[in-house]
């Protein structure tokens, strides 16, 4: 449901059936509604019978990268080897500018998390389960802590869970503010007491990951989704489909900026972009139209209003229309937005952002919004964009992680398809419509 | 980040180190060993501790962590300065940060930066207000986009910030 709003009848409420429904949150609550089922049914079944179920549902990564969840799974090693203990993390780190969707699971449905990772870690082999949560989440972190001490009590995490003979024990693991570790291979460092530097892969993860050990990290509502596709079969979810049948099931849209009734709306995948802006999420302000959109998360490519009139939200359809559905946060921008400025504020994330280890991002992002911060002081020169453009060439593509390439995308799409924006300073020496109270990059560094 | 400058001296930073890995805070720590496959995988939880206990991490913090995790200080504080959260300085007794990424930015959120400025008295980014109860930071984005400004107060997250609002946020905060 769009919470805080009540459901609009165009969603299909899965994951967010019970948002804003405090009496979900607890063990009793939880089971009141039908949950742990999907947990005992996955472990009455052989872990191939659980991958295969999620491979057939064609359940995908709702963290940014969209990989195949069964696929994925099925790359773990087929038994336990000695001393190869195997680990699944849970990604909830969730940092993505623009996303807010997995606070609102670990919110009201803790439980739902815990059921899907225990039903995942069941599948690969996992004895022990991590979810990494972001240092700034204090009242998710509160509420999956009790969660976690209730599934404990209750026989569904620990030595035996349900009796099965099978042992699923979670820790949670407290972030300390830093967006790099939401990527795979930085939290596996950052679980390991080490700073958050992504890792040159292969090694991939399910052969060599965290503590050297096999690992499979998935995010939040990737996991959530796996109790419902238990319970009710790979077909049913499948089946929820309104346009490529690559793209199964529901996806959490986080709805924010300048619409008129902001939230989490959970659709079936493939309902048209223009109507989760302007049906559901109400549009824009009296008076106002809409300029552009960046759809999945900060670091995709920004859409016009042009783009999104005939876009289905799905993985391809996004991808169509020259942008990608990545996390699912989606940014509106109405004809309020100094664009060039909001593009600054977005360099200026990466730059705070990056590790410093690949020398194209480390020196990338700061130049960019230096540049950036230039053209908004009114010293913008012609040759600039040219700049930006090839600055941006070669920070895509080119480095261990994708956060300069993240960088690049709404830099890029915002001088390819905005450059009237750019040309208003440069040219005809615009003045900044913001305030900017915030201190340049030079000023902070 | 400008946090770097020098905070106004508290009583509590001229006082000797008392350690914190004694009696509970010991046993806590020994719990959490059982939980990771190696001693150093608790660093970044044996760092919060700190944190919770002496309100920042000082060089005897550190010297501390490390010693208990069989790392070097050098080491401990590489990570302790790669993690935005962790304070290597004291700061106020209140600790604010607002959120500017560019959802809450849209939507205001500089306009919230201003206003509590001007309310706790801190005057400008990173710096402990004259009486030591407040510091306020812009961070990057706190993951409650649908709801601007999203502002956390030690460990108090709050929805929907204008700058209306602040001067009743903080009054429980003394």
């Amino acid at each position: 449901m769009g919470y805080p709003y009540p459901s609009h009848a165009r969603e299909t409420v899965v994951l967010s059936k019970y948002f804003g429904d405090a009496a979900a949150r607890s063990y009793d609550g939880w089971v009141k509604r039908g949950g742990y089922e999907g947990l005992k049914k996955a472990l009455g079944m052989t872990r191939e019978a659980v991958i295969e179920e999620v491979k057939n549902s064609g359940l995908r990564g709702r963290g940014g990268a969209g990989f195949p969840t069964g696929l994925k799974w099925s790359f773990m090693p087929k038994s336990v080897g000695p001393g190869r203990a195997h680990y699944l993390v849970c990604n909830a780190d969730e940092s993505e500018p623009g996303t807010f969707k997995d606070r609102e699971i670990m919110r009201w449905t803790p439980h739902g998390l815990i059921e899907g990772c225990a039903i995942a870690a069941y599948a690969i082999g996992a004895e022990r389960i991590y979810i990494y949560i972001r240092g700034e989440f204090t009242e998710a972190w509160a509420i999956m802590s009790r969660a976690v001490a209730e599934a404990v009590e209750a026989g569904a995490l620990g030595r035996n869970v349900f009796g099965s003979g099978h042992r699923i024990e979670v820790v949670l693991h407290r972030g300390a503010g830093a967006y790099i570790c939401g990527e795979e291979t930085a939290m596996m460092n950052s679980l390991e007491g080490k700073r958050g530097n992504p890792r040159i892969k292969p090694p991939f993860p399910a052969q060599s990951g965290v503590f050297g050990m096999p690992t499979t990290i998935n995010n939040v509502e990737t996991l959530a989704a796996v109790p419902s596709i238990m319970m009710r079969g790979a077909p049913w979810y499948k089946g929820l489909c309104l346009s490529s049948p690559k793209s199964t099931g529901t996806k959490l849209w986080s709805v924010c900026g300048h619409v008129q009734r902001p939230g989490n709306y959970e659709v079936t995948m493939g309902t048209p972009m223009k109507d989760l802006i302007f049906e559901m999420a109400g549009g824009m302000r009296p008076g106002r139209k809409l300029k552009a959109v960046i759809p999945g998360g900060s670091s995709v490519p920004i859409m016009t209003a042009q783009e999104i009139e005939d876009c289905p939200l799905d993985y391809e359809g996004i991808v169509a229309k020259g942008s990608m559905l990545g996390s699912g946060g989606m940014i509106v921008m109405d004809d309020s937005t100094d664009l060039v400025y909001q593009i600054m504020r977005l360099a200026r994330f990466y730059a705070h952002e990056s590790c410093a280890q690949c020398t194209q991002c480390r020196e990338g992002t700061a130049w960019t919004t230096r540049i950036l911060e230039r053209i908004l002081a009114g010293q913008g020169k012609p040759e600039d964009l040219d700049l930006l453009l090839d600055l941006a060439d070669n920070m895509t593509g080119k480095t261990i992680c994708v956060l300069s390439d993240s960088c690049a995308a709404p830099v890029v799409s915002g001088i390819k398809k905005f450059p009237e924006e750019f040309e208003a300073y440069i040219r005809h020496r615009r003045r900044p419509a913001s305030s900017g109270s915030a201190p340049t990059m030079a000023a902070r560094s | 980040m400008s946090a770097d400058s020098p905070a106004v001296a508290h009583g509590a930073e001229q006082a000797p180190y008392r350690p914190v890995f004694v009696g509970e805070a010991q046993a806590r720590l020994q719990k959490l060993f059982e939980q990771y496959p190696t001693k150093q995988g608790c660093l970044l939880p044996a760092l919060w501790m700190v944190q919770e206990a002496r309100g920042w991490i000082p060089d005897e913090g550190i010297a501390e962590v490390a010693e208990q995790l069989g790392l070097t200080p050098a080491y401990v504080k590489g990570v302790v300065t790669f993690y935005t959260m962790y304070h290597t300085h004291p700061v106020g007794r209140h600790f604010i940060q607002v959120c500017t990424t560019s959802p809450c930015n849209i939507c205001g959120a500089e306009e919230v930066v201003k206003a509590l400025l001007a309310a706790t008295g801190c005057g400008e980014l990173g710096a402990t207000s004259p009486d030591g109860r407040f510091t306020v930071i812009e961070t990057e984005c706190l993951g409650a986009c649908g709801f601007p400004t999203p502002v956390l107060i030690d460990n108090d997250f709050v929805e929907s910030i204008t700058p209306e609002r602040v001067s009743g946020l903080l009054q429980g905060y003394k």
